[in-house]
């Protein structure tokens, strides 16, 4: 009993320092983002490269998800005889919940993983150590501009998750179940409104991108210097933000409600 | 202290879990001189020099470095500290998402308000310098473990710094690049009066250039001239000097070496 206790006293110990930790890395970054030098160059190259690194499968499943919905939707909603409605229930559930959470797990599976293996492998071969001694500090030159592009990228890559999605359920709605094309758009355009829908799907995905950005580069950063560091930092960091931002997206609708 | 010496290492404890790799090492290294570091695998010779380069703090002791104590130093104050310090790691460490061209311009484009020009210029004189003539367009992963490591000591030269910190720049290298090397630092530390730390398994270039040897001996340093220490009756550096020349002709009467 006593040890148990003792066990979890120090569990907490360990959690709280942990968190210290990466509370002053992020306070790290947040510094170098005001501070000059401005580092666009390296931002552009690191936005660039996740944007295409998750691209096409952003793109892939935003298509598949669609198409799901298009038909689930249409066979939910024709038992009421409701299913002019489609367009609306496509669009709102991609808007508010699937579209960011579904972004942000595709892109911390692709390039968050990425991330976070490349700075890890940085710190076994000493190439942070190389730039340490070249009086660059790692966190200006390396890890801000990757964590700030996630930031970047995620809304994006989350407004053509979203696009291809409707693309795909009027595909189904409309080309193959027979939904009329005028309704299914009319009915999508009249559920959405600008300040709760998009400024709701805006919000999750850029709190997401910094979620992932910041789990990411952090978990690469403090990776041990061997493979198994690597991988680990890889691993660590699908898991951590994956459940992280499923945390955060129930936090966001129950506070926000969207 | 004295200002005659640029890094000072007092009263060094260090361990890394229960392995201990220092015990109360003191060492300095003079303004203006090679000091080669010696020592077998494990010795502790790259701790030693991330010590004095702040990547690491000892457990106990000082380490000064250019008069300053740098144990103490805050991260932007050691970056402060590292403008006069260039240094070869032993596996180079160049970033591998660049060419060798943007690895040696990159400490000029940080540091340095040279014009576009004047950094190619710069780059390929010092690539030319180290034998890597026409590489710059290369990347790091496209270079040999020798190249490699020149590549890196062309990076850590370009800024001309104070002091500059060798981690093994010879091994690996044919006989022709050691000499090359080898005349280069020599010539770096004539010309400009560089203080150098070089570690080496390299007797004979060690010998050729060092004024000071220091040899890192159970934990501690066994310090003096090349003359001195083949000349030394301590059984542990008689061991290692005996083992490096086992064999080689003309080194057999180790103590007649340095001639
Ligand atoms: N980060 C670390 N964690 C644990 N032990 C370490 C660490 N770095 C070095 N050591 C230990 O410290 C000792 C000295 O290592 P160091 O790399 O300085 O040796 P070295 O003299 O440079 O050897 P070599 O000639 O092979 O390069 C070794 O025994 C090593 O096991
Ligand atoms: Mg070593």
């Amino acid at each position: 009993m006593i040890s148990a206790l003792r066990t979890l006293g120090y569990r907490t110990v360990m959690l709280l320092e942990h968190l210290g930790h990466m509370a002053a890395f992020v306070g790290e970054i947040g510094l170098n983002l005001v501070r000059p030098p401005f580092r666009f160059g390296r931002l552009v190259m690191e936005t660039f490269d996740v944007g295409v690194l998750s691209l096409a499968i952003v793109c892939l499943s935003g298509a598949t998800v669609g198409a799901v919905l298009g038909l689930q939707g249409y066979n939910t909603l024709t038992r009421f005889g409701a299913e002019g409605s489609l367009g609306a229930v496509v669009g709102l559930t991609l808007v508010r919940e699937l579209g960011p959470v579904f972004t942000a797990l595709l892109v911390t599976g692709r390039a968050g993983s990425a991330m976070a293996a490349e700075i890890a492998s940085m710190v076994t071969t000493e190439q942070l150590d190389g730039l340490r001694m070249m009086s660059i500090d790692p966190i200006d030159f390396v890890v801000t501009p990757k964590a700030l592009a996630m930031v970047l990228v995620m809304p994006m890559l989350n407004a053509l998750f979203i696009l291809f999605a409707f693309f795909g359920g009027y595909v189904i709605g409309v080309q193959l179940l027979g939904v009329d094309g005028g309704t299914y758009v009319t009915s999508l355009e009249n559920a959405i409104t600008f300040e709760d829908d998009v400024a709701g799907t805006l919000l999750k995905s850029v709190v997401f991108g910094l979620l992932v950005g910041i789990i990411a580069t952090y978990r690469g950063y403090t990776a041990e210097p061997t493979s198994a560091g690597v991988s680990a930092a890889t691993t660590g960091t699908v898991v951590t933000a994956s459940v992280t931002i499923l945390i955060f997206d129930y936090v966001i609708t129950a506070l926000w409600g969207v | 202290m004295s200002e005659a010496d640029r890094i000072q290492l007092e009263g060094i404890h260090l361990a890394f879990g229960s392995r201990q790799v220092y015990r109360n090492l003191d060492c300095r290294f003079p303004r203006g001189e090679i000091s080669v570091l010696m020592g077998g695998s494990g010795a502790g010779k790259s701790t030693l020099l991330r010590l004095m380069a702040g990547l690491l703090r000892p457990d106990r002791g000082r380490v000064v470095v250019a008069g300053e104590e740098i144990t103490s130093l805050s991260e932007r104050d050691l970056f402060r500290m590292r403008e006069r310090i260039g240094m070869l790691f032993q596996g180079g460490a160049l970033l591998d998402a660049m060419t060798v061209f943007e690895n040696v311009a990159l400490p000029l484009r940080e540091h340095s308000r040279l014009s576009e020009t004047d950094i190619r210029a710069e780059v390929e004189r010092r690539l030319v310098a180290v034998g890597l003539p026409d590489t710059g367009g290369l990347m790091p992963r496209e270079l040999s473990g020798g190249m490699l490591r020149r590549a890196a000591l062309a990076r850590a030269i370009v800024t001309d710094p104070e002091i500059l910190i060798c981690d093994e720049p010879f091994s690996g290298l044919d006989p022709l690049n050691v000499r090359r090397i080898e005349a280069l630092l020599i010539e770096l530390n004539r010309r400009l009066g560089l203080t150098m730390i070089v570690t080496s398994h390299h007797l004979p270039s060690s010998l050729r250039m060092a004024s000071q040897l220091v040899f890192l001996i159970d934990g501690g340093a066994v310090v003096g001239t090349p003359r001195e220490l083949l000349a030394s009756e301590d059984p542990r550096v008689r061991e290692f000097l005996e083992a490096e020349t086992a064999g080689m002709p003309g080194f057999e009467a180790v103590p007649g070496v340095a001639s």
